[in-house]
């Protein structure tokens, strides 16, 4: 059934006015995303680029929220940003906690949250410990969320679930619950802005699903229920066409509402999303489709 | 625009202002804009052809119930007309039934194919004519019908395995008498085993929603159905009178409440003359269906099969989860998160994509709703209706009604009523309409005996994430259709009927067949 009421987001009809204003509101969620051993401080220049004005012929066309990369690339992000002018204005997301696996021991995976905040991160994308939570050892896995989240400082956590690896619904459900707990024991100390919780490195297959998401989304509105308290949400990987972007905007409106329709409690995860966006713009104001080498690439 | 770089001289992108504008994002109007051609004037199809009434006819008007403008005048059915066309289904008879039975299968399945070429058309009448959404008649409606016929086509010549041992004949000259909630969907459910099986078919549309049966007598024309196999008479429950009491109709199949039901029952067990045949008769009637939840089901998704139960089709089918039930330690929650649901639950113009609850059917339907409303609130049961205003984004009030606020057109938001007792008529009579009793219930044997204690007996659901549970309590629930774990699931593969005064005999399946056969 949840697949069933995800599916039923599709089918909302979003077209002229609310297209354009839903693809400009995903744009401005955007965590335009390099994650790769390869990843070079020429590409995260680029990228930079990109995120502050994703059209180059449109300033119109809304920044990106953040950008999104490992902690080695947190200082060309935030040198570039600077010189870009929109230092604070697209913010820095770094992964951390041994990203992708978390395999490695706690106080390596805390060291690496201290170092990505050192160097400018704004926000710390942090993984779960899978293999303490399909072994049942929930206790640990908050606690580690607990310490990861007092090591953030006064950068923003978002804990990645890794659901591709939790693979049951009630996994994802009960993984939220433990994730948002965990960080609220630890308490909100930002006055704007939330902690998140996330789908998916990218790394790991399937990645971002509707269903998956709104089981999370769920988990957050639960939470806002008994609390009052907002946590945001993130999901991340497989979302690459702006009518995909417009789905998840829909089961946000529909699932929590529009006070969650803002970058500070809604982001996307993605890369190549952010070129369909741009072209699908172009579509609406000129009638025309552009060609992929039509856009900058990121 | 840009700022020049101090380094290196490039052209730097100005970052854009940080988003100042508040939360949020509307849907824009998402109007369903195909024009469809509705005859102005429709008169009978007998025969395989277009008639007008005999003399002296009258005719009606069938009205959009969202916009209360005309949409064609449609023949009233008189004795005459009727007689008409059971003479010619009467005609049609010996050949259609001695067709080879792969041949009738093929003007099924033709017909099931026609249905889908002309979808959008039959989506965009249904919509007109009934208030459902467009959505529902696009993605429910239509596709369902003409898998009734698909479905049938194949029974067709397979007919000596559905009753082995037996020969199975046709019943003769059916007359069927369909309602307006599903008028198209319904026509489908009537015909199709029907022609399967042999025989041929008088049917009588409902006179709020003529318009897709005589749609669907075009396409019996276009395929080349034999004239008189299938005959469409409109009109009134007069109409409806005249084929019960016409000694040449074999079976009468009936959908509707069961006020009416219970008077052609009545009729028929009367006019049993001396040497004629009794009619056969099937009733598919009213319901007040239990929709169980305990505190062991996955809460969010039972939320949404309380909304699939009773505000589908704007709460217009007889097997909706009316009356539903939960668990009194999980009350409170289902309560509050069925009220943060409702409001993303969009009523409004049927033809708009993005609308889930359309218009209600009829004044008289409308009426009856507000009859009851006012009645629920007087026998102290508290009103719900936390769906959003026709007109934007305000959140309406619990105390303002469901049915205020529309400038034009029947509407009734979706809504519910907490603190019901078993005993008062909103927990006891079918309203028909979006509005929802919520009752509740400590233990599994009070869940089945609250379920159970009703005149009618069409449907349930059952929740819980409890295996063992959940078939213990199928078992013991008295209704024709219980959905576990989900709701309004419907399949042309799956019989579906009542129990008590809901009715008996089952539409759809091998069982459907039963009753159009002589074995």
């Amino acid at each position: 059934m949840a697949a069933e009421r995800a599916a039923s987001f599709t089918k909302r009809s979003i077209k002229t006015s609310a297209k354009l204003s839903g693809l400009r509101l995903a744009m401005s969620m955007l965590d335009l995303t390099t994650l790769e051993g390869k990843d070079s401080v020429e590409k995260v220049r680029g990228l930079c680029q990109k995120a502050v004005r994703p059209d180059a012929s449109d300033p119109t066309v809304p920044s990106v929220a953040a950008i999104c990369v490992y902690p080695s690339m947190v200082k060309p992000v935030r040198d570039e940003l600077a010189r870009l002018g929109a230092a604070g204005v697209v913010k820095i997301a770094s992964v951390a906690t041994g990203f992708p696996s978390g395999q490695f021991p706690l106080e390596l995976r805390l060291q690496d949250v201290q170092q990505a905040v050192a160097a400018g991160a704004d926000e710390i994308d942090m993984v779960i410990n899978r293999g303490a939570f399909l072994a049942g050892r929930y206790d640990e896995v908050a606690e580690e969320i607990r310490q990861v989240k007092v090591a953030c400082g006064t950068a923003h956590l978002k804990v990645i679930l890794e659901t591709g690896e939790l693979e049951t619904l009630d996994n994802v459900r009960r993984a939220s619950d433990l994730a948002i707990r965990a960080m609220a024991d630890v308490g909100h100390v930002h006055e704007h802005g939330a902690d998140f919780i996330k789908t998916s490195t990218g790394k790991v297959q399937p990645a971002a699903t509707m269903p998956v998401t709104l089981v999370m989304l769920e988990a957050i509105r639960d939470w806002y229920l008994e609390t009052g308290k907002k946590i945001g949400m993130k999901p991340a990987g497989g979302i690459r066409s702006a009518k995909q972007s417009l789905h998840y905007l829909v089961m946000v409106k529909e699932t929590l509402g529009d006070e969650w329709l803002t970058p500070e409690l809604f982001r996307f995860g993605a890369s190549t999303l952010c070129n369909d966006i741009v072209r699908q713009l172009h579509w609406l104001s000129t009638g025309k489709y552009t060609a992929g080498y039509d856009v900058s690439e990121a | 625009m840009t700022t020049m770089n101090k380094h290196n001289g490039t052209a730097a992108p100005k970052a854009t202002s940080p988003r100042v504008q508040a939360p949020g994002w509307d849907y824009a109007p998402a109007p369903e804009t195909v024009k469809v051609n509705i005859t102005e004037r429709y008169g009978h199809f007998i025969g395989g052809k277009f008639v007008e009434p005999s003399k002296g006819g009258k005719y009606f008007q069938t009205i959009n119930p969202a916009t209360e403008e005309e949409l064609a005048e449609i023949a009233q059915g008189s004795a005459a007309d009727v007689d008409a066309a059971v003479k010619a289904a009467r005609k049609a008879l010996p050949l259609w039934a001695a067709l080879p039975a792969t041949e009738r299968a093929k003007y099924i399945f033709r017909i099931a194919r026609r249905m889908q070429e002309r979808a959008r058309e039959l989506a965009i009448i249904e919509t007109l004519d009934s208030g459902k959404p467009i959505k529902e008649s696009r993605d429910v409606d239509v596709p369902l019908a003409a898998a009734h016929f698909f479905y049938h086509a194949g029974w067709a010549d397979k007919l000596a395995f559905a009753f082995p041992g037996r020969t199975p004949r046709p019943v003769g000259v059916c007359g069927q008498i369909i309602p307006w909630n599903f008028p198209l969907l319904m026509a489908a459910w009537k015909i199709a085993p029907a022609l399967a099986c042999g025989n041929t078919v008088v049917l009588k549309p409902a006179e709020t929603t003529p318009l897709t049966a005589l749609v669907l007598a075009e396409i019996m024309q276009e395929i080349d159905l034999p004239p008189g196999v299938v005959n469409i008479v409109t009109g009134d429950g007069a109409t409806g009178a005249a084929m019960v009491g016409h000694a040449g109709i074999d079976k009468i199949a009936f959908t509707g409440s069961t006020e009416v039901g219970k008077k052609i029952a009545s009729s028929i067990a009367k006019s049993g003359g001396a040497g004629a045949k009794p009619k056969r008769l099937t009733l598919e009637l009213g319901g007040k269906s239990a929709n169980i939840i305990f505190e062991d089901a996955s809460i969010d998704q039972a939320v949404e099969g309380i909304i699939a139960g009773i505000y589908f089709n704007q709460g217009e089918v007889c097997c909706a989860g009316s009356r539903l039930f939960v668990q009194e330690s999980i009350l409170d929650v289902v309560t509050k998160k069925l009220a943060h649901r409702l409001r993303s639950v969009r009523t409004g113009d049927p033809m708009d994509k993005n609308t889930d609850v359309g218009a209600v059917n009829s004044k008289a339907q409308l009426d009856r709703i507000e009859h009851y409303l006012k009645i629920g609130a007087d026998e102290g049961a508290i009103m719900h209706c936390p769906t959003p205003t026709p007109t934007g984004g305000s959140t309406g009030s619990s105390k303002s009604s469901p049915t205020s606020g529309f400038a034009k057109g029947f509407f009734c938001r979706p809504c519910f009523f907490t603190g019901v007792q078993p005993s008062q008529t909103i927990a006891r009579e079918e309203i028909f309409g979006p509005v929802l009793s919520v009752l509740s219930f400590r233990t599994p044997e009070e869940a089945i005996t609250r379920a159970n204690n009703s005149p009618y007996g069409l449907a349930a659901g059952v929740w819980t994430d409890k295996g063992s549970k959940i078939f213990e309590i199928a078992r013991q629930l008295k209704a024709g259709v219980v959905w576990l774990n989900t709701y309004n699931k419907f399949d042309p593969a799956s019989p579906f009927g009542g129990f008590k005064e809901s009715g008996f005999g089952r539409e759809g399946g091998v069982q459907g067949l039963r009753a159009y056969v002589e074995v």
